[in-house]
């Protein structure tokens, strides 16, 4: 039956066609699987643009450039949003890439596995902490505590405090995609820079950190797409529920293109208002959504080319 | 009965009377016929023209320098290189009169008849007993006395069955080097095949579990046609019927050199090249 | 080697070569700089003491005092009635959604393509896809999942219910549980494929008798974490419909209305109680707060506790 010590006939390679069939079905489930990525990246990309067209194509442009963004009132001044967005974002990666990269160099070049073994799950553990928590911790404790002070007492809803916020979310994500780009920067390059009696502080910004940029702006690039993006943090602490006027004062409330679009639908139980509004939560959603993704593409590739230098 | 060759210093001992005996093989027994066949990947061809015969029931060694795709042929046997993608063969490879590559031909089918034993052995991270079942098993077999029995004497026919009968239930990883070896051998035998192909099975072990593995083939020689690749000369020189010698040609793709009855090819090389190799001035 | 003294006179080229040798160990420039590299990490650390800190002291009396009334009572505009209760049934059922949705889908996938794919074109279009998929910012998915699972399915789904978000959730977390499969998948050693394959077993037979238990350990916490980061996302249930209020409680509600109804899950609650202006709602959300966090917490442990049985095997 199995094997068969005597000479098989031309007939006996062929393999049952049950089992190839079988073989074939499976394979093909599996395939089906992994296309269903296409599939979501298709709906995606259909329910942005088929609403966002019906937004494009009924509105009255000059409503775009109008004082402040209130859509219920019909008023979808982009800027605002994107100045909002920018302002958070800056002030987040302000806070961020000093933190994470100084951590990523720290945990990359410094550390002894047993400080190895006590940081690191400190820095896994933020990033575990859901980002509606975050946006707790930034009302409950850094908008009192740190930016209150500063602004000059004023409302406890900032700008700034959402800043901060987002900057704590993304510290682990910049640190850790940091520190595998340093890490993977060969051993003989930093035993070169020893041997030549230089220190660690001089290995480590001299000879670790230019070799591993590439790593190191893709982890910024990443941090970046992921302030943009952050939604929750925006929504608790930087006021501007219902739409937001322009300014680029971090003391101020402001409104971001992920938090417009949560105000969208937490206004009431159904987003009415002006007949647009709905739509412009789409249109909004795209601008982000192509925004984010154009981040990504960029990172992906800084990636690509560290991970090949090696 | 130690044999001198010529070469200096390098004494050679062969198996007395057996090796001496063997003779070219005769067509009608024939368990592999190569014509002209080349194993690429990609475009690049890691062995030119080959054209063998290799008989039954006897071991034929593959020797040769390293990177002279002696695996890579090995491994075209039993279709193995399909597994590497940009892995193609070109001339004819038959099985018994069965075209190997013709497109009827299931792999599945191929593997079962024609075994194959790894450079570093590579049990299933398993107990012995599932490492020796799972061939048995995917071959349909069911019924747990049926296995019971397969596993015992496939253990038995690998020489191990005394050193693992108490604890079948272990993990077979928890073995020895030269015990894993044998292992697979049993797992390789465990579906009952025509041919088991052995790739430097040695290569990774000590002198003592090499020389009992090398007993072990001599013994399933009367069983089983053995096809072995090995780097080391001794060892083919010692332990097989039928050598073949294969080296590397300027555009690094292995041809054949020479090959006949090993005790032939070591005390009377027609080719320099071999007289070369097997004397150890190169390689 | 006794009889020698403990000290060696040296003479001064011996002396000057000593002195150049030891002269800067200490040098407070390095030290400096490491202490400034270190000071970022303990910034971290403070941060995360500050926020368990506010979170317990504000919370932790308000669990205390009302027990496990907080974690079955619903939701109400009464904050010292108001309970979590809801919050927890809808998450847990958007948990199982993801299971039954993201887990069987996403490993399907990473299977094909890293058994099964040839390298094409398509294969690397397909990986490609999957991680621009895991980068889209998560309020994205709920703009997904209002057009497609609320809208466009609405007869099917009810609308703004919990099949609803918990499919949007599935989708968000799908490219996720494909990466990390992917991941533990090849790690499996190619070996242990080729000994499968030299006895004559076809590839799915390999697959399922020794890749996927070999790899289960590194799925099973990938799965894990990939729902503990599951609950904590909020923005795609703000969009698809699970904001205000909870479930239907109305006796005689059957099991099919209550998934087609409105729902609120733990994170919402949340964000809910933290926009309130009163502090008794500020208390309260720490104490839900408290009791998403410890669920997190267990379910790291869980995966950790996982992974190091499990690698201990072999």
């Amino acid at each position: 039956m199995i094997g068969a010590g005597n000479a098989p006939g031309p007939m006996d390679l062929r393999g049952s066609v049950a089992r190839r069939r079988r073989e074939a079905i499976i394979r093909g489930l599996f395939m089906a699987a992994a296309g269903t990525s296409i599939l979501i990246s298709l709906l995606i990309i259909a329910s942005l643009v088929g609403e966002a067209w019906s937004f494009l194509s009924r509105v009255d442009l000059s409503t775009l450039v109008s004082d402040g963004w209130f859509p219920r009132r019909g008023r979808y001044d982009l800027a605002t949003l994107i100045s909002g967005t920018l302002v958070i974002s800056a002030i987040g990666m302000v806070v961020a890439a000093p933190l994470g990269l100084a951590a990523a160099i720290y945990l990359s070049e410094y550390a002894s596995p047993r400080r190895r073994r006590f940081f690191k799950p400190i820095l896994e553990t933020l990033a575990g902490v859901p980002s509606v928590v975050l946006g707790f911790y930034a009302l409950a404790v850094l908008a009192p505590t740190i930016i209150q002070p500063l602004c000059g007492n004023n409302s406890l809803f900032s700008m700034g405090a959402a800043g901060l916020g987002v900057g704590i979310l993304i510290t682990p994500l910049v640190a850790s995609v940091a520190e595998d780009a340093m890490h993977a920067v060969p051993l003989s390059l930093r035993e070169a820079s020893y041997g030549l009696g230089a220190r660690q502080r001089s290995t480590s910004l001299r000879v670790v950190v230019p070799a591993a940029v590439s790593g190191i702006v893709a982890a910024l690039i990443l941090g970046l797409s992921r302030a943009i993006g952050e939604t929750m943090i925006v929504a608790i602490v930087a006021g501007a529920v219902g739409g937001s006027q322009f300014t680029i004062n971090p003391c101020y409330p402001g409104q971001t293109m992920t938090a417009a679009m949560t105000a969208l639908a937490t206004g009431s139980d159904q987003v009415r208002g002006d007949a647009l509004a709905f739509p412009s939560l789409f249109f909004v959603g795209l601008v982000l959504f192509l925004v984010t993704l154009t981040l990504n593409v960029v990172s992906e590739r800084f990636v690509r080319r560290y991970r090949r230098a090696i | 009965m130690a044999v001198e060759t010529r070469a200096e210093g390098h004494a050679i001992e062969l198996r007395p009377v057996i090796a001496n005996e063997a003779t070219s093989v005769p067509a009608p027994e024939a368990v592999f016929r190569l014509e002209q066949l080349s194993c690429w990947y990609g475009p690049f061809r890691a062995v030119k023209d080959i054209d063998l015969a290799v008989g039954a029931k006897r071991i034929t060694a593959i020797i040769g320098p390293s990177g002279t795709g002696k695996s890579t042929l090995l491994r075209a046997l039993n279709r193995m290189n399909d597994l590497i993608e940009g892995a193609h063969v070109t001339g004819q490879v038959t099985y018994h009169g069965v075209e190997l590559y013709a497109p009827e031909v299931d792999p599945v089918e191929v593997r079962r008849r024609i075994g194959m034993v790894f450079q570093k052995p590579n049990p299933f991270p398993k107990t012995i007993y599932e490492n020796v079942a799972f061939g048995p098993r995917v071959a349909g077999v069911r019924g747990k006395d049926k296995l019971d029995e397969i596993v015992e004497s496939s253990l038995r026919r690998a020489a191990i069955w005394d050193e693992v009968k108490d604890k079948l239930g272990s993990l077979g990883t928890a073995l020895s080097g030269g015990q894993q070896q044998r292992l697979c051998i049993a797992r390789a035998i465990a579906v009952e095949p025509d041919v088991i192909l052995m790739d430097e099975p040695c290569s990774a072990l000590d002198p003592v579990a090499t020389l009992r593995i090398e007993e072990l083939m001599w013994e399933l020689k009367q069983n089983y046609t053995i096809i072995i690749v090995t780097h080391n000369m001794q060892q083919a020189a010692r332990a097989s019927d039928e050598t073949v010698f294969l080296t590397m040609d300027e555009d690094r793709a292995g041809y054949l050199v020479e090959k006949g009855p090993t005790a032939q090819l070591f005390t009377n090389p027609q080719n320099r090249l071999t007289e070369d190799y097997v004397s150890g001035r190169f390689g | 080697m006794a009889g020698q003294p403990a000290t060696v006179r040296l003479s001064p080229a011996q002396e000057a070569v000593r002195r150049a040798l030891e002269g800067n160990r200490f040098n407070v420039g390095q030290l400096w700089f490491q202490l400034l590299l270190l000071g970022s990490l303990l910034v971290v650390f403070v941060v995360l003491i500050t926020l368990l800190l506010d979170v317990l002291q504000l919370g932790l009396p308000v669990l205390l005092e009302r027990g496990v009334d907080f974690l079955t009572a619903g939701t109400s505009s009464n904050a010292d009635i108001a309970g979590i209760g809801q919050g927890i049934f809808g998450s847990l059922l958007i948990i199982m959604f993801v299971a039954m949705l993201a887990f069987p889908i996403g490993i399907g996938a990473a299977i094909y393509l890293e058994e099964y794919a040839y390298d094409t074109r398509l294969t690397r279009f397909l990986n490609a896809s999957v991680r621009n998929l895991a980068g889209v910012p998560a309020i994205v998915y709920g703009l997904l999942g209002l057009a497609v699972f609320v809208i466009f399915l609405g007869p099917l789904t009810g609308g703004r219910s919990v099949i609803a978000g918990g499919l949007t959730m599935g989708v968000l977390v799908l490219p996720i549980v494909v990466i990390t499969t992917a991941e533990s998948l090849r790690a499996v050693p190619q070996s242990i494929r080729e000994a499968g394959y030299g006895v004559g077993a076809t590839k799915w037979q390999v697959i399922r008798s020794h890749v996927l238990p070999y790899a289960a350990p590194g799925i099973l916490t990938g799965s894990i974490l990939t729902i503990a980061r599951a609950i904590g996302e909020t923005a795609p249930l703000i969009l698809a419909g699970g904001v205000l209020g909870g479930f239907a409680t109305r006796p005689g509600t059957g099991a099919v209305e209550t998934l087609q109804g409105p729902y609120t899950a733990l994170p919402l609650i949340i964000f809910n109680w933290s926009r309130q202006p009163s502090d008794t709602f500020r208390e309260i959300a720490a104490a839900a707060i408290i009791a998403l966090l410890v669920f997190i917490l267990l379910l790291n442990a869980t995966a950790i506790y996982l992974r190091n049985r499990f690698e201990r095997r072999w």
